[in-house]
This record gives C-alpha cells, sequence and structure tokens, in this order.
C-alpha cells in the first residue's frame, strides 16, 4: 500500500513500531470510533504528532459525514416489507400446526394399537394378512381375465367359436365323477352352463363336423344313463 | 447497551415470539434496506430481501451462537440475498451496467456534478465508486463495523479490508478531482 504525497513518509516508525501506512489505513475506522483502545491511542498519538497525518483524518472525517448523509437521503423501506414478512411467517406457522397435527395422529393411533393384547394384535394381523392377499388375488383375476372390460358381447357373440357342440342335460342323480367319466368317454368338454333348463354346452369335436355326425355322436351320448337331454347346438 | 438486548430477542424469537421479531425488525430493518439498496439500486427488490433477511432471521434463530454482533449478522445474511439476486439478474441478462443506465439515463455527469456544492459533489461521487468500493465504504462510515467485522461480513482477511477500504477512498478522490474537488489526497 503506497501513502500519498502528503509526506507522511516523515514518521518512519515512530509510533510504537506501526508503519506509516498501518496508522493512515485505521484511520477511517478511529474517524467511526471502531478501533480498539489501544490501536485508538496509536493513531492519536500519531496525529498529535503528524499534521499531514491529521489533515488526511479531516478529509476522512468529511467522508463519513458525507457518506452517512448519502445513506440517510435513501429513506426507508414502506410497510409492505413486514406485511411480506409477516405473511411469511405466519404461513411457515400454520405448516408447522399442520405438521403437529399429524404427528398428534401418529401417537394417538400408535397408543391405540399398543393398548391390544399380543395375542388380539396377532388375530388383527392375520386377518389383515388374509383380506390384503383376497384384495391382491381379486386384482389380478380382474386384470388378468381375457373377456376384460374391452371385449363388448356382441363381438364376442359374433365371433365364430371354432369345434362342434352339443346342448346337455345330465340326469339329476348323476356324481360329478360320473360326469366326468362321461365327458372323457366322448372327449368332450364343458364350455358354458348352466342354462335355463339346467342344459350345459359342451365341445365334441375341436373342429366342424357334418351335421350327420353331430347327430350320430348326440344319440350315442343319449344311451348314457347320466343324460337326460342331448341335442345339436351350433 | 443495544448488543446484548438484540441476543436477547433472537433467543426469544428462536422460541416463536412474534414481538420479538416484529421488535427487531422495527430496530434493523432500516439500515440493512439502506446497505441493500445501495448495492442494488431498486427500492422494490431491496424490500424483498430485506424480507427475506428477517425470514432467514426467523427460521435460524436457534443457531446464532453470538459470535458477532447481530447487526453484523443481518448484514451478513443481507449481502448474500444480494449477491444470490444480481447473480440471477446477470444470468437473465439484467447485469449492473444495464441496470445503472436504466436507472441514470440523464445529461452529461460532469455538467450535472459541476453545478452541485462540494458535499453533493462528493455524495455523487460515492455513488460513482463500484459495489465493491461502495460496499465497503458504507460498512464503515454507515454502519460502523470494526475492521474484524467487515472482514466476517465481506469474508476476506482483516489486512484485505484495509487495503480495500484505502483503494475505494483513492478511487473516491480520484472521482473528486474529476468533479472539480482538490482534496490534496490521493
Amino acid at each position: 500500500m503506497t501513502i500519498g504525497n502528503n509526506g507522511m513518509e516523515h514518521q518512519g516508525m515512530g509510533h510504537q513500531g506501526m508503519e506509516p501506512a498501518e496508522i493512515e489505513a485505521m484511520l477511517p475506522w478511529y474517524a467511526a470510533g471502531t478501533l480498539g483502545r489501544r490501536d485508538r491511542q496509536r493513531v492519536e498519538e500519531a496525529l498529535r504528532s503528524d499534521p499531514d497525518l491529521a489533515r488526511h483524518a479531516d478529509l476522512v472525517r468529511e467522508e463519513l459525514a458525507e457518506t452517512i448523509c448519502l445513506n440517510e437521503s435513501l429513506g426507508a423501506p414502506s410497510a409492505r416489507a413486514m406485511d411480506r414478512l409477516m405473511a411469511a411467517i405466519d404461513a411457515e406457522a400454520i405448516g408447522a400446526a399442520h405438521r403437529v397435527s399429524l404427528q398428534g395422529m401418529t401417537r394417538r393411533f400408535s397408543s391405540f394399537v399398543a393398548s391390544f393384547s399380543p395375542r388380539t394384535l396377532a388375530v388383527a394381523a392375520t386377518f389383515a394378512t388374509l383380506a390384503i392377499a383376497l384384495q391382491a388375488f381379486l386384482l389380478v383375476d380382474m386384470l388378468t381375465k381375457p373377456a376384460g372390460t374391452y371385449q363388448t358381447a356382441s363381438v364376442s357373440e359374433g365371433k365364430p367359436r371354432p369345434g362342434t357342440f352339443a346342448l346337455v342335460r345330465f340326469a339329476h342323480q348323476a356324481s360329478a365323477a360320473e360326469i366326468t367319466k362321461f365327458l372323457e368317454t366322448n372327449q368332450a368338454t364343458l364350455v358354458d352352463g348352466p342354462k335355463a333348463g339346467g342344459l350345459y354346452r359342451v365341445k365334441v369335436a375341436m373342429t366342424q363336423l357334418a351335421k350327420e355326425e353331430l347327430a350320430r355322436i348326440v344319440t350315442h351320448m343319449k344311451q348314457d344313463r347320466v343324460v337326460e337331454f342331448a341335442a345339436p347346438s351350433e | 447497551m443495544q448488543a446484548p438486548a438484540d441476543e436477547l430477542l433472537i433467543g426469544r424469537i428462536a422460541q416463536g415470539d412474534r414481538l420479538a421479531m416484529q421488535v427487531l425488525f422495527a430496530r434493523h430493518h432500516v439500515k440493512v434496506f439502506r446497505f441493500v439498496l445501495r448495492l442494488m439500486r431498486d427500492e422494490m427488490a431491496a424490500e424483498d430481501v430485506i424480507s427475506e433477511v428477517f425470514l432467514d432471521v426467523w427460521r435460524q434463530a436457534s443457531k446464532f451462537e453470538g459470535r458477532s454482533a447481530v447487526s453484523t449478522w443481518l448484514i451478513a445474511i443481507a449481502r448474500f440475498k444480494v449477491l444470490s439476486v444480481l447473480r440471477k439478474r446477470r444470468e437473465e441478462g439484467l447485469d449492473e451496467a444495464t441496470a445503472e443506465s436504466l436507472e441514470e439515463p440523464s445529461d452529461n455527469p460532469e455538467v450535472a456534478i459541476a453545478k452541485l456544492d462540494k458535499g453533493e459533489k462528493l455524495r455523487k461521487c460515492l455513488g460513482a465508486l463500484s459495489p465493491e468500493h461502495r460496499e465497503i465504504i458504507d460498512l464503515v462510515y454507515y454502519h460502523q463495523k470494526s475492521i474484524e467485522e467487515v472482514a466476517q461480513i465481506v469474508g476476506i482477511p482483516e489486512n484485505t479490508v484495509k487495503t480495500r477500504m484505502f483503494y475505494a477512498r483513492k478511487k473516491l478522490g480520484e472521482l473528486c478531482k474529476v468533479a472539480g474537488i482538490d482534496r490534496g489526497w490521493p
């Protein structure tokens, strides 16, 4: 840092070991009254013995006075600043209250659960698990069914189904095992039913058979004692 | 007497005392506003910044450790906010030079300054300093911050504070000379 052209070099190291430039650099804080006691004493001593430094200090005081004057002329902020601040604080307080309320609910729920015996909790947990599993099964079933919500009834009925079909009503006394055996014997599968009159639609061939062939199969079916009624179907 | 009272207020603010917040605001907002305004030269933006500064105080009062005066803490927060806003403005293309040219599009500054008295000329020159020099002169002369406090606020070593202040004053002297005031220094 250089010193101006005011001959302060003559001070040498006379101010308790401080360089003149150091004293000069402290003048603003000396003028503002913000120097520590020791530094203030050093500056005062230098000012007493150096008229040029004292003149420089006057310049600093002039700058200080005009800086204060300039800042004071800036006025003050409007009430908007305070309003904005308090609105922001209110908003934070509301947010904090909601958080506290949520925490309170969580605590109350925890206390409620804690009041049950371990056995009750275990039973409740089992039921909850079963309910969740059932719900999951229903959801998977609903989502994976091919005849979903996107297939209309008209489209379904309008589609020609491959194969040959017959309508069958089984005897009241026929057991499930007998019906299963009947279907195996005739290489038939149940595809629909029971419909009105207790009729089931069975597929008797994977391909479209001639009417005569279907009639022959139906006649053969009628001879079985588990069948009460049989007729060709579209 | 004021510093301990400020610290007490901060303690109460940390416990959510809104009245303490209002008292602290009333005590310091004008000086913080002027510090911000001198750097930003935009009153609306300066008002927004001081609201943000005191909102930070509301949020962080419990973290205040009392290592510096409350006013120093406030100015340090304000300075950080101002730099963020100015940086954002630069990114958006409205840099400081543009802002200054928008603010003072008037006649030849030399002619304007020549008509003023000495005090007015000096104030005009103070206003013509760079933001860095304006800042340090305001901190030392108006906000009465010690060398150590300026170092804390600006984030530079104490020796750099003295050097920066010296060059700010030197620049002021040069501007004064151009404006027709020969102060005999530098």
